[in-house]
């Protein structure tokens, strides 16, 4: 059939090009990275692990909002609704059911996306920037509710006592592997996402919902599951991040700053890209070990960059990049490469 | 109980000063202002500075509060909000959240934690009986600066050439152009509008309670709901939705100090699974 449409069109006169030399080496090249990371704790000092820990957590929870504001076109000031859900079920299925809490991190990510589908009924009632205000009163809903739920110890919060009985050198070696696995499994799995046919699906709908419609995609339904998996992702983020902390509070896990900082990483590095929340999540680092001795005026510096970088470079600094020397880490685009 | 939904009436009639600008905002441009909440919270210490540095009255300081902030309104949608514009809601997103970022954290440098409030002079301590209650002169005043608000911009809307150019520019933004208007400072006359009724709410917050610079995002949210829950574009669905959402809160401050704002978040969310459009809908988002 297809030769009958398409006569003038052979395999050796086009091909599609979706790699570059970087993206072929790339197996190789996150093997060696992967292995020098996770030996870390046999050379390392305990507190690089929280470091990277708390960094990865960050990281997580920015590619999962990249994923539903970059990609999906839904930006939402409230997932930190998911993030403290992930975290707080995490805390009771450990404390309360017994379970580990190693354990209890994927289990607390797969809860927190299916809360997130009642939740989504409500959320997509609003478009544009009122989802946004929408989703952020929905994270405020979750934040009072646990603070009114006293047996999780209310306002004030409680800790995690399932990891009491573990040695330190163990839970922080295990936390720091779990985290590097999350980072690498986000990476690999939003990367092999966008690459398949649902995320070329979702690239469509990211253009235009209309044309992407008409196409024969299923927009609302396509939407919807990008919002479970980023709310599942935020879950995982949360979970891992009070095993590490092993104290909750709803202010903590529910603040809005969680929102604010993953806006703030993916701006910077570059919407709608996998290099900017990698670009963003290091900048932020960087910024946070250096200059938050500032206090309120590094938030302060952090709002005025986020403005600039709005205003003048409305692709990040990865965009940017992308755009002078043509650079691309996880390349997702399709180019035709016509041979005649 | 007449008491409770009394003080729900008057509380609304806050929220609706809140909620005004937002409403007005979002009506002709569907700028959605994240950093509302933290501009009144500015309006409030604004007037506190301004009464403490001349001694004036907070009612005369209003006087020079209104125009000041008309003006910087009209020059932040001239010069920086009217580039964010477009299809996309990111940019204005993230530059009114920086914006309120900004405003937090330069409050705190300047002012400290501390919550501030205004001297409101006799009217702090006056009321008014009512027969089945009593109720005091400031929140009235409050309730009764909402209603005129509420019905002088659904005049201006109604009955002005500038209403007719904001309802024009928010319909279809080329045709106006076409008809020779320039859609960019029509923008700016209208965000400098909603940064009067902002600095208003700003001003009569401080009187009545107290101001403090993490308290502005938790003023977003009730300026939200009101308009949210009043339906787009309609300033008396506006009203109704802000009283709503006070009778709401002052039912469960009552059950539950814990209570009050959670109770006024879930009517919010069953009036959006309910009736998403709101009470009285009339611009399309």
């Amino acid at each position: 059939m297809k030769t009958a449409l398409t006569p003038y069109v052979n395999d050796d006169a086009y091909a599609v090009i979706r790699g570059n030399a970087f993206s072929r080496a790339l197996p190789v090249l996150t093997l060696v990275v992967v292995i020098v990371a996770a030996s870390l704790p046999y050379w390392g000092e305990s507190s690089w692990m929280r470091e990277v820990v708390e960094i990865s957590c960050y990281f997580v929870f920015a590619m999962m909002w990249n994923l539903l504001a970059g990609y999906g076109g839904m930006v939402s000031i409230g997932q930190q609704a998911f993030f403290g859900f992930g975290g707080y079920l995490m805390l009771i299925l450990g404390n309360e059911v017994g379970i580990n809490p190693f354990v209890a991190i994927p289990i607390a990510a797969f809860a927190t996306a299916l809360i997130a589908w009642p939740v989504s009924f409500l959320a997509f009632r609003l478009q544009g920037g009122y989802f946004a205000i929408g989703t952020w009163v929905i994270a405020e809903v979750f934040r009072l509710s646990f603070a009114n739920l006293h047996w999780v110890g209310g306002g004030s919060g409680t800790s995690l006592t399932a990891l009491r009985g573990i040695d330190r050198a163990v839970r922080e070696s295990t936390t720091y592997w779990i985290a590097l696995a999350c980072v690498v499994g986000v990476i690999a799995a939003v990367y092999l996402f966008l690459r398949s046919k649902r995320g070329l699906a979702l690239l469509a709908i990211r253009d235009n919902e209309v044309a992407a419609a008409s196409q024969g995609i299923d927009v609302r339904r396509m939407k919807r599951a990008v919002y479970l998996i980023a709310a599942g992702g935020a879950g995982l983020a949360g979970a891992l991040y009070f095993v590490s902390n092993l104290r909750i509070s709803p202010d903590a896990a529910f603040s809005v700053n969680w929102s604010a900082f993953a806006i703030f990483m993916v701006v910077i590095g570059g919407i709608g890209r996998i290099e900017g929340p990698i670009v963003g999540a290091l900048l932020f680092w960087f910024l946070n070990k250096f200059f938050s001795d500032y206090g309120s005026w590094y938030l302060v510096g952090l709002g005025c960059i986020a403005i600039l970088v709005t205003v003048f470079f409305r692709d990040g600094l990865w965009g940017a990049l992308h755009r002078r020397f043509g650079w691309s880490l996880f390349p997702t685009h399709r180019f035709l490469k016509v041979r005649s | 109980m007449a008491d409770m939904l009394l003080q729900g009436l008057l509380l609304g009639g806050l929220y609706c000063l809140f909620a005004l600008g937002q409403s007005l905002m979002f009506g002709v441009m569907r700028l959605t202002n994240t950093a509302q909440g933290d501009f009144i919270i500015l309006g409030g210490f604004f007037s506190i500075s301004l009464v403490a540095a001349t001694g004036l009255s907070p009612g005369l300081a209003l006087l020079i509060v209104a125009p000041a902030a008309f003006v910087f309104g009209y020059l932040l949608q001239r010069f920086v909000l009217n580039g964010t514009l477009g299809r996309d809601p990111l940019p204005s997103l993230v530059v009114t959240f920086g914006l309120a970022i900004i405003i937090q954290n330069l409050l705190l440098e300047v002012y400290s934690a501390d919550p501030r409030s205004l001297d409101a002079g006799p009217l702090a301590l006056a009321s008014v009986a009512l027969g089945f209650a009593t109720v005091g002169s400031l929140p009235l005043l409050t309730f009764a600066v909402a209603v005129v608000a509420t019905l002088s911009l659904q005049a201006l809307f109604s009955f002005t050439a500038l209403g007719r150019s904001f309802r024009a520019v928010s319909d279809d933004r080329e045709a106006a152009q076409l008809m020779g208007l320039r859609p960019a400072i029509v923008y700016a006359q209208a965000t400098g509008i909603a940064f009067v009724l902002i600095a208003l709410a700003g001003t009569l917050q401080a009187m009545r309670t107290t101001v403090s610079p993490s308290d502005g995002p938790l003023l977003l949210l009730f300026a939200f709901e009101a308009v949210i829950i009043g339906g787009m574009g309609s300033f008396w669905g506006t009203l109704v939705g802000a009283l709503l959402l006070g009778i709401t809160q002052q039912v469960g401050f009552r059950i539950d100090p814990g209570w009050g704002i959670w109770l006024g978040h879930l009517m919010f969310l069953f009036v959006l699974l309910v009736r998403p459009q709101g009470l009285f809908p009339k611009t399309r988002g």
